[in-house]
């Protein structure tokens, strides 16, 4: 009975949420289109004389920026934005008054913004191939699935950690802009720019005593066909949300006690 | 034109008063602005560090690369990003009639309006990484290779800012453009490296398409003394033809602007 109210309302959020952002698909293609990092970056290291020392052939450089790209779409968070309009419009009132926890609204959402994605995505990565026919690869029918469940892990531990800091929204107006705060890190440590093999040792150690390498690195080398300690990596990203969860628990518990509505 | 120094003034004394509300604004952006350039120092040295060069470009003369796009990055969050961000809710609340209808160029008021402090960090910081890089380099800043480096900086402005406002003025047909001048931001990042490092096709796409060649690479080339005559020249032009561009571009926009109804 339970199981089944509860996919009655999972279904209607999720597809009303996915025929709202099939209304903006322009939009989100343009949020696809600015995450070409990966291929500046590729463009970058592909240049250098990759002969000797990088550890990585070029193939394999082009292979593991393509799945970062990938791993990055459909781990991107923006849910402090919506959280800080929504909060400041005055619409959180009503949201709160449902019989449903607010946050599911927002996973969502941002379910549905994936799955509008996903052509686009899967159109860029063709076309990838196109211009590199080299770097083509099938890559293993257990890698695939291991490569969705650990994207689907990373964006889990994305969106807690997001929704953390969003908590600050309670207590002041411009919390966002801690975001750009939490950002750094991530860019820097997460394996955007560089896969973490071509850091020097000392960084790529402090790097995964951090949760960042997990959200785009282990994935997209997963995915890319490389080794992956993948145990440890899901047991670390477990470990990351064991810690975050309370947190987020008990700063949303002080923070609706604080919260009193915007005027709209 | 004094009538324009005059309400730039105002502008920019209203609008500080406004953003010093938020103080604590200011660390956040201090120390973003530093973890960037510190995050981006570290990419650097990924290439450096294994004793290749980036396109043949020396550490120093790299940095000062770096500089100017933190330079021009911070000049993005000061002026560019507050201003021409509202173009797109003044087109879709129609509030742009009354930008219409005061009596000041609209594209003056609509790219000047506000001034946010919080991009100064990028401002002093990537101007003291250019001077000490420069200086590091081992540039001599005779009074010639400070008029061209001058020249290129405010060329490389002035592209800067058409880019941007074409594609903010684009929201007259698109109500919802924003996240074009997103795909600009990210594509400029590029911006953070000498042009020859990339490979060849990229670099006649940065060059010719989105030129991000005149942004950050031809200024420290200039800075560092090196600059050519025709890519001085080239970048004068490309500075002119883009202001323009953007010029008659909000002209022609205009033309399709039918006001918002409910």
């Amino acid at each position: 009975m339970k199981v089944a109210h509860a996919r009655r309302i999972a279904a209607v959020l999720l597809s009303s949420q996915y025929a709202y952002m099939l209304e903006y698909r322009a939009e989100i293609v343009l949020w696809a289109l600015s995450g070409v990092l990966p291929f500046i970056m590729l463009g970058l290291w592909s240049a250098v004389d990759a002969g000797d020392g990088l550890g990585m052939s070029s193939l394999q450089l082009a292979r593991y920026f393509l799945a970062a790209f990938v791993v990055r779409q459909f781990t991107i968070v923006w849910v402090m934005y919506t959280f800080e309009e929504d909060n400041l419009n005055g619409r959180l009132s009503p949201y709160l008054l449902q019989p449903l926890p607010l946050v599911w609204r927002y996973v969502a959402a941002h379910l549905s913004e994936q799955a509008t994605r996903l052509p686009f995505v899967a159109m860029l990565v063709g076309l990838f191939f196109l211009l590199y026919p080299a770097a083509f690869w099938w890559p293993s029918v257990s890698a695939v699935l291991l490569a969705v469940l650990a994207t689907l892990a990373a964006f889990a531990l994305r969106f807690l950690m997001q929704f953390t800091l969003t908590m600050v929204c309670f207590w002041s107006e411009r919390a966002s802009a801690l975001e750009r705060l939490l950002y750094l890190p991530y860019l820097y440590l997460s394996g955007l720019v560089a896969p973490l093999a071509l850091y020097p040792e000392a960084v790529r150690n402090f790097a995964f005593w951090t949760p960042f390498p997990y959200m785009i690195d282990v994935p997209a080398r997963i995915l890319a066909g490389e080794p992956v300690a993948v145990g440890p990596s899901f047991a670390a990203m477990a470990a990351w949300a064991a810690v975050l969860l309370p947190i987020n628990l008990l700063l949303w518990r002080r923070g609706l006690r604080h919260y009193s509505a915007m005027g709209a | 034109m004094g009538r324009y120094f005059t309400t730039l003034r105002v502008f920019w004394i209203a609008s500080l008063t406004a953003e010093l509300e938020y103080k604590a604004n200011f660390l956040i952006e201090l120390v973003a602005t530093a973890g960037n350039l510190v995050g981006s120092l570290f990419v650097l040295s990924l290439f450096y560090g294994r004793g290749q060069s980036l396109g043949g470009w020396s550490w120093e003369a790299a940095l000062v690369v770096l500089g100017v796009y933190t330079l021009l990055e911070g000049i993005t969050s000061t002026l560019l990003q507050p201003n021409l961000s509202t173009i797109v809710a003044h087109v879709r609340t129609g509030s742009l009639d009354f930008v219409l209808l005061k009596p000041i160029d609209s594209q003056f008021w609509l790219s000047a309006r506000t001034f946010s402090p919080w991009g100064l960090p990028g401002i002093v910081l990537g101007a003291a990484l250019i001077g000490f890089a420069a200086w590091k380099a081992g540039a001599i800043p005779a009074p010639l290779t400070l008029l061209a480096a001058a020249l290129m900086l405010i060329a490389s402005l002035m592209i800067l800012y058409s880019l941007w406002f074409v594609l903010a003025a684009s929201s007259i047909w698109f109500v919802k453009i924003w996240n074009a001048t997103e795909v600009l931001r990210s594509v400029l990042v590029a911006g953070r490296f000498p042009v020859s490092a990339f490979p060849t096709g990229l670099r006649a796409f940065f060059t010719f398409v989105v030129p991000v060649a005149f942004l950050t690479t031809v200024p420290a080339e200039a800075i560092l003394g090196q600059a050519s005559g025709p890519w001085l020249l080239a970048g004068g032009a490309v500075a002119m033809a883009s202001v323009a561009v953007s010029r008659w571009f909000w002209q022609f926009a205009l033309r399709f602007y039918t006001s918002a109804s409910s």
